[in-house]
């Protein structure tokens, strides 16, 4: 360990001499060398050979083509996105769904963890917490198929809707095009808001009590708290969120998608990712499904980099990536 | 004075009632529709058909069980997904530990590019469709392997581990180097030990999403006797799903006899899960603080 510390500190030895000690320091430390070296092959062939892979979205791809041996078309593929209307009407739908689950469910695990924060009963508070956190843990397949025995004619919604006397007429609320929207950004929020609120709480864990104390001193209700000193303590940490949620729009949830379309609903339902999926995998139009996942992903980057410009405009120039 | 602080602490309990009670609404949210699947999946086809919502089997039946255990399919399903969840989490976490242990050591030559080429995967990768070439010219479409190779390494995980090393006590190490120990057997031998919790966390996780994937059978897998319990029911709720179109309007006794069938497997899929939670729950708090070490 010392030894190789000592040699370590050459910069201005000529390059021989400095590949040598390299050679010679790589033997000493084969051991360490044969732990990391499997992790960077792995790393080359399942992450950067697929990035190398992204260039067929420049192609003419088909099956019986190898990557390299397909023609180039340039920007030929992109091209046809802007004017393929099904891509259109997915990117409506994944906007329509991010934007809802951005409104409704940005602040929802906000709200709660505050409220969990609250509470002085420790059994209470750990009872929420656990009931919450447990649906994050259920698959989409598990919760898509809870979702279409509610959604059934005879399942839990109509019955709760007919009991309340808002429809007179059970229908399965699953093949009505127009309500898919809510049916995603709800089922997601009921699935994700309880664990949403782990990160918050960590954050609230960190805050001084002191400050609460001085502020009760003060007359401040627990609203004027709330509002003075544990939302401002929490800035950094939404401004994060809010930068990641956003820099996401673009991206949706695949197994959700998979689960609840259905030839129906699909004008409403299909999104970006499904239909990657179904251009690429159940058509074979490989290269075409390709440049779209690439467009897709550089306007994320895009979103990201806006995010942060304008979020750490708002928090005094500090940037929180 | 004295009439400001009865006046608060009217204020802060009024507060206290309210914030209680919003959140015992919240916890019947969640709970009530997980509840009435459990108990629907109890309930015998005739009841189910009639509808209506349950707190208690209105007909304790266990027919739809037997109707799931009746296919030889469950049994296979159960088997794969616990090998694939079993096999895939020993294998991730030890080669996971193996390069966080190697990227440990800030004097290894080289670790500048190898951390920079793991945090590059972490941002961007090849996406669904340059994947599914590679696996397949790989040869690894229908192979039970696809759950296993693909899903080896993390580097979101190398990180957490590589962080917990470091913070493992540098006398250790040195006095076991002294005695003649190179650097595997110390990886093994006194980190892996030492580390237990850190893996778990990482095992935990690893776990629950190795259950929980179904996209990896829908991508790479068409033979039936590799489909996990996840997929299976995929299978059956698209059928369900089919059937349901056809009958629009129609009886409702095919509806609710596939009804019965989805919710005990959906019952079966997620027993384990239930049964781990409170592990998962003393360790995933944990798990997010080492997280958090990176910032």
């Amino acid at each position: 360990m010392g030894k190789s510390k000592a040699v370590n500190s050459g910069g201005k030895k000529p390059m021989g001499r400095r590949m040598k000690e390299f050679v010679v320091d790589f033997g000493r430390q084969w051991e360490l060398q044969s732990m990391i070296l499997p992790g960077v092959v792995f790393m080359i062939i399942f992450c950067y050979i697929p990035i190398y892979g992204l260039t067929i979205a420049f192609k003419h791809y088909t099956v019986i083509d190898t990557l390299d041996s397909a023609p180039w078309v340039g920007l030929e593929n992109f091209r046809i996105i802007l004017e393929d209307k099904f891509f259109w009407e997915s990117v409506v739908n994944t906007l329509a769904i991010s934007f809802l689950k951005l409104g409704i469910g940005f602040v929802i695990p906000i709200i709660l963890a505050i409220m969990i924060y609250e509470v002085s009963n420790k059994r209470f508070k750990r009872f929420v917490q656990t009931i919450s956190y447990l649906p994050h843990f259920l698959s989409w397949i598990v919760l898509g198929g809870m979702l279409i025995t509610w959604l059934s004619t005879t399942g839990l919604f109509n019955q709760i809707l007919l009991w309340l006397g808002i429809i007179s007429q059970p229908t399965n609320i699953l093949l009505d095009p127009s309500k898919y929207w809510w049916i995603a950004t709800l089922s997601d929020i009921w699935k994700e808001a309880g664990w949403g609120t782990i990160l918050y709480l960590a954050v609230m864990a960190t805050i001084d009590p002191t400050y609460y104390e001085a502020a009760k001193i003060d007359g401040a209700s627990r609203l004027r708290q709330i509002w003075h000193i544990t939302i401002p303590n929490m800035r950094m940490i939404i401004s994060l969120n809010l930068i990641l949620t956003i820099s996401g729009l673009l991206g949706s949830n695949l197994d959700q998608t998979l689960v609840l379309m259905n030839s129906q609903n699909r004008s409403h339902a299909e999104v970006i990712n499904s239909y990657v999926y179904r251009m690429g995998m159940t058509q074979g139009d490989f290269s075409y499904a390709t440049a779209v996942g690439l467009g897709v992903s550089i306007v994320s980057v895009i979103l990201l980099v806006v995010a942060n410009k304008i979020t750490s405009k708002l928090n005094d120039n500090q940037s929180v990536l | 004075m004295n009439t400001k602080t009865i006046r608060g602490d009217l204020d802060s309990r009024i507060f206290n009632a309210v914030n209680i009670f919003l959140l015992t609404i919240f916890t019947i949210i969640i709970i009530l529709p997980l509840w009435n699947v459990v108990i629907s999946s109890f309930t015998s086809g005739k009841a189910l058909a009639d509808g209506g919502f349950a707190l208690w089997p209105k007909e304790f039946s266990l027919e739809n069980y037997r109707a799931v255990f009746r296919e030889d399919m469950i049994y296979n399903a159960f088997f794969i997904s616990v090998a694939k969840t079993v096999v895939g989490v020993v294998t991730h976490v030890f080669f996971c530990a193996m390069v966080a242990y190697g990227l440990s050591k800030s004097y290894v030559r080289g670790r500048k590019l190898y951390m920079a080429m793991g945090v590059i995967t972490m941002f961007f990768s090849g996406g669904m469709i340059p994947t599914y070439l590679l696996i397949k010219s790989l040869g690894l479409l229908n192979s039970f392997w696809v759950y296993i190779i693909p899903a080896l390494l993390s580097f979101y995980d190398v990180i957490i581990l590589m962080n917990f090393f470091r913070g493992v006590p540098s006398s250790l190490e040195e006095s076991a180097k002294i005695d003649g120990l190179g650097d595997w057997r110390i990886f093994l031998y006194i980190f892996i030990p030492l580390s237990l919790p850190a893996l778990a966390t990482i095992a935990l996780f690893n776990g629950v999403s190795q259950w929980n994937d179904f996209m990896t059978t829908k991508l790479y897998i068409n033979d039936k006797s590799l489909y996990p319990l996840q997929m299976m029911l995929y299978e059956i709720i698209v059928q369900s799903q089919t059937k349901n179109m056809q009958n629009i309007g129609g009886s409702y006794v095919i509806e609710t006899t596939t009804k019965g069938v989805q919710l005990a497997t959906i019952v079966i899929t997620t027993v384990p899960i239930v049964v781990i939670y409170p592990l998962l729950q003393r360790y995933f708090i944990s798990g997010m603080m080492l997280g958090a070490v990176k910032g």
